[in-house]
């Protein structure tokens, strides 16, 4: 059952520059769909609109065009229509030192959501969410967390208040930007796994943006790649990052860290990279490709390459009929 | 992998640090560096990890006596083991004798280097300054050719040498950022955190890149940076770093397979391998003690699922265990192999490389 399915979303930024104006496609044409239960962690580099998309289907930004639907339904863009999806999508921020409020307790933090998305709570009633909130993502003992002010807290443990935060309305979506790369190494695994738990427990679909391969593979079911605005490659985690199709993901894959792996330290060719034209049709990936062909100026459709994997790239528009 | 050579017949010093310890001078004092005890191999590269606020850029700023009030030394000393064998005392050092000795021989490339060069001078200009401070015999040409040479040196187009930074890449900017620390030609380069704001294809281009220039120029490199998975592919010889001391110092390949300190161990495991079992993932939790405090006991101990009393008695030192699976290579500051003081043998557990978080939720007190 897909709980959450975004169609053909796409975020234009007009650029004012020198001799003219110009537009630029952050989000270009995306769609996925994500269910209750499961992770997709959406993997791309700085620059490739992941946060961009993050930020719309949070609706901090309005789409240039495309739709997302909650539980089959196109949900409207009124205050009200946005409250009530925002009680369905909540997100974690990358950075729990910006995304706090440093007057405020922890207390506050968790109150405010539930008492704008929970109804009318009497104050004991509200208390006793506050503490099972922290329970949740296992902050303890929660009588004592309640009172604490963010500089009080490690940067993991006003990660889980942010979690915290972000279940209180009771979401069904959980759309995670980032939420460990601001984090000391140590606690990033246990972030993770909290996540990992809530998404079982609570039966929740998350989207996991992230740049990093090895938690993007262990961490999700699913895996969507994002080069220039566009997913090139998507399918199951480890047939995505263990036997990555696109000549992008490949590029990423062999630049990233393997230390259990046997790989030398190497550099993957890349040839210079030649400057796209603005309003370009084509493969976003092409200038960097070591295999660009003439078709490459069109775009490329999906291929299937194997059972739920997909990827954008001419190299396998054969291989539609041997892999089907 | 490590496919560098080993430098252990012909490892000779050239840095050696000894009992250095510094403090932010505050209300109460913040012990940020430890007693510690480090040496350098001559072109050796020698990762530094830990995690924030673990001292170790501290330490590399000390080292280079960039430290500003609050900042002190407190104790220690630094030698630099010059190639005729000679010694240079780095905290002797003052005025015109440390401006000589600093860029020349040891050379820093900052945490956000990205940020760190000038947005106003052209790329040219500040190379230039460099050479123009420390070798002012130096004429105009053969400054402009020594500038276009660095630049080669480090994979970047000669004609970027009149581009301001900003009409850089972040990739490109950090090896302008590197070319400007070899200017000199120095033995020994600190990188702090040099990748860190890179993506992932660019940070493994830089990477290479040093290794290349290691090769060909020679230099030794103190490498910091709290991703272990980078460190293991590119160090020599690895340090790590808890609450400002050097809890365990060994060979990549050994510190890989048999981590001694659990803290090292836990550290490993927070780096989830790319093509491994995705099994046993677990962080560290809890947080580092208060740095304000002396600490009379293991810093790592309340986190540490292998504790016993003596870990809360007393400081383990930083000393070689010749019986242990690591044998001769390197050092651990850890009880658990001293059973004289541990009480047993060190766990089976340990020893096969578990690292099981002893509370699995944030206890807040």
């Amino acid at each position: 059952m897909s709980t959450f399915e975004v169609r053909d979303l796409v975020k234009e930024f007009r650029l004012r520059e020198k001799g003219g104006r110009r537009r630029l496609r952050a989000v270009d044409g995306v769609s996925f769909d994500l269910s209750a239960g499961s992770t997709v962690a959406l993997v791309g580099e700085s620059g490739s609109g992941k946060s961009t998309l993050a930020r719309m289907l949070a609706r901090l930004l309005p789409p240039s065009s495309g739709e997302v639907r909650v539980d089959g339904r196109v949900v409207g863009t009124g205050r009200g229509a946005t409250r009530g999806y925002r009680g369905d999508v909540q997100m974690v921020f990358q950075d729990p030192f910006a995304s706090l409020n440093p007057f405020h307790t922890v207390g506050h933090h968790l109150s405010r959501p539930l008492r704008l998305h929970g109804g009318r709570l009497t104050s004991s009633e509200l208390n006793e969410r506050v503490e099972r909130l922290l329970e949740r993502v296992a902050l303890v003992p929660p009588d004592r967390v309640v009172g604490k002010q963010p500089h009080e807290l490690s940067g993991g443990q006003r990660q889980r208040v942010a979690i915290a935060r972000a279940l209180a309305p009771g979401p069904r979506v959980l759309l995670a930007d980032e939420p460990v790369s601001m984090l000391d190494v140590s606690v990033r695994l246990d972030i993770l796994n909290l996540m990992d738990r809530l998404k079982a427990e609570e039966d929740l679909a998350v989207l996991y943006i992230t740049h990093d391969l090895a938690t993007a593979r262990h961490f999700s079911e699913r895996v969507l790649v994002m080069y220039r605005g566009q997913v090139v490659e998507r399918g199951d985690s480890d047939d995505v990052i263990l036997r990555p199709r696109h000549p992008y993901t490949r590029l990423l894959r062999s630049a990233a860290p393997d230390p259990g792996g046997s790989d030398p330290l190497t550099v993957p060719v890349e040839p210079a990279s030649t400057e796209v034209p603005a309003g370009d049709q084509g493969c976003p990936f092409r200038a960097r490709c070591p295999h660009a062909m003439s078709v490459c100026s069109r775009r490329p459709p999906e291929f299937p390459v194997g059972d739920g994997h997909l990827t954008s790239c001419w190299l396998y528009e054969s291989s539609t009929e041997e892999n089907t | 992998m490590n496919t560098q050579p080993t430098f252990s017949e012909r490892w000779s010093p050239v840095l050696t640090v000894r009992g250095l310890s510094v403090d932010y001078e505050a209300d109460r004092p913040v012990h940020a560096v430890r007693e510690v005890d480090l040496a350098l191999g001559r072109g050796e590269i020698l990762g530094l990890a830990g995690e924030s606020g673990c001292g170790k850029s501290t330490l590399a700023y000390a080292v280079n006596r960039l430290l500003r009030p609050p900042a002190h030394v407190v104790g220690g000393e630094v030698v630099f083991h010059h190639a005729d064998g000679a010694e240079t005392d780095v905290f002797a050092l003052d005025g015109e004798q440390l401006r000589r000795f600093r860029w020349n021989r040891l050379a820093m490339v900052f945490q956000g280097a990205m940020n760190a060069l000038n947005p106003v001078l052209t790329v040219r200009a500040q190379l230039e300054d460099v050479i123009r401070a420390h070798e002012p015999a130096t004429d105009r040409r053969e400054r402009g050719r020594r500038c276009a040479e660095l630049l080669e040196l480090v994979g970047v187009d000669p004609r970027r040498l009149d581009s301001y930074p900003h009409e850089l890449s972040g990739g490109m900017r950090q090896r302008v950022m590197i070319a400007m620390a070899l200017v000199l030609r120095p033995d020994v380069l600190f990188m702090d955190e040099p990748t860190t704001a890179l993506d992932v294809v660019v940070q493994r281009e830089i990477l290479a890149e040093i290794t290349r220039l290691r090769a060909e120029l020679g230099f030794a490199v103190v490498f910091i940076t709290h991703d272990m998975s980078l460190l293991l592919e590119i160090s020599d010889r690895i340090a790590i770093m808890y609450a400002g001391r050097v809890v365990e110092e060994g060979g990549t390949e050994r510190l890989r397979r048999t981590p001694l300190h659990p803290y090292t161990l836990g550290l490993l495991r927070s780096f989830p391998s790319l093509t491994g079992d995705p099994t046993g993932l677990h962080g560290i939790p809890g947080r580092t003690p208060d740095l304000a405090e002396s600490l009379d006991r293991c810093a790592f101990a309340e986190r540490c699922p292998y504790r016993r009393e003596v870990c809360d008695g007393e400081q383990p030192p930083l000393v070689a265990h010749p019986d242990s699976p690591a044998g001769a290579d390197g050092r651990a500051a850890c009880h658990a192999h001293d059973p004289s003081r541990y009480g047993t043998a060190p766990p089976e557990s340990l020893l096969r490389g578990e690292f099981r978080p002893i509370e699995e939720s944030e206890v807040i007190r």
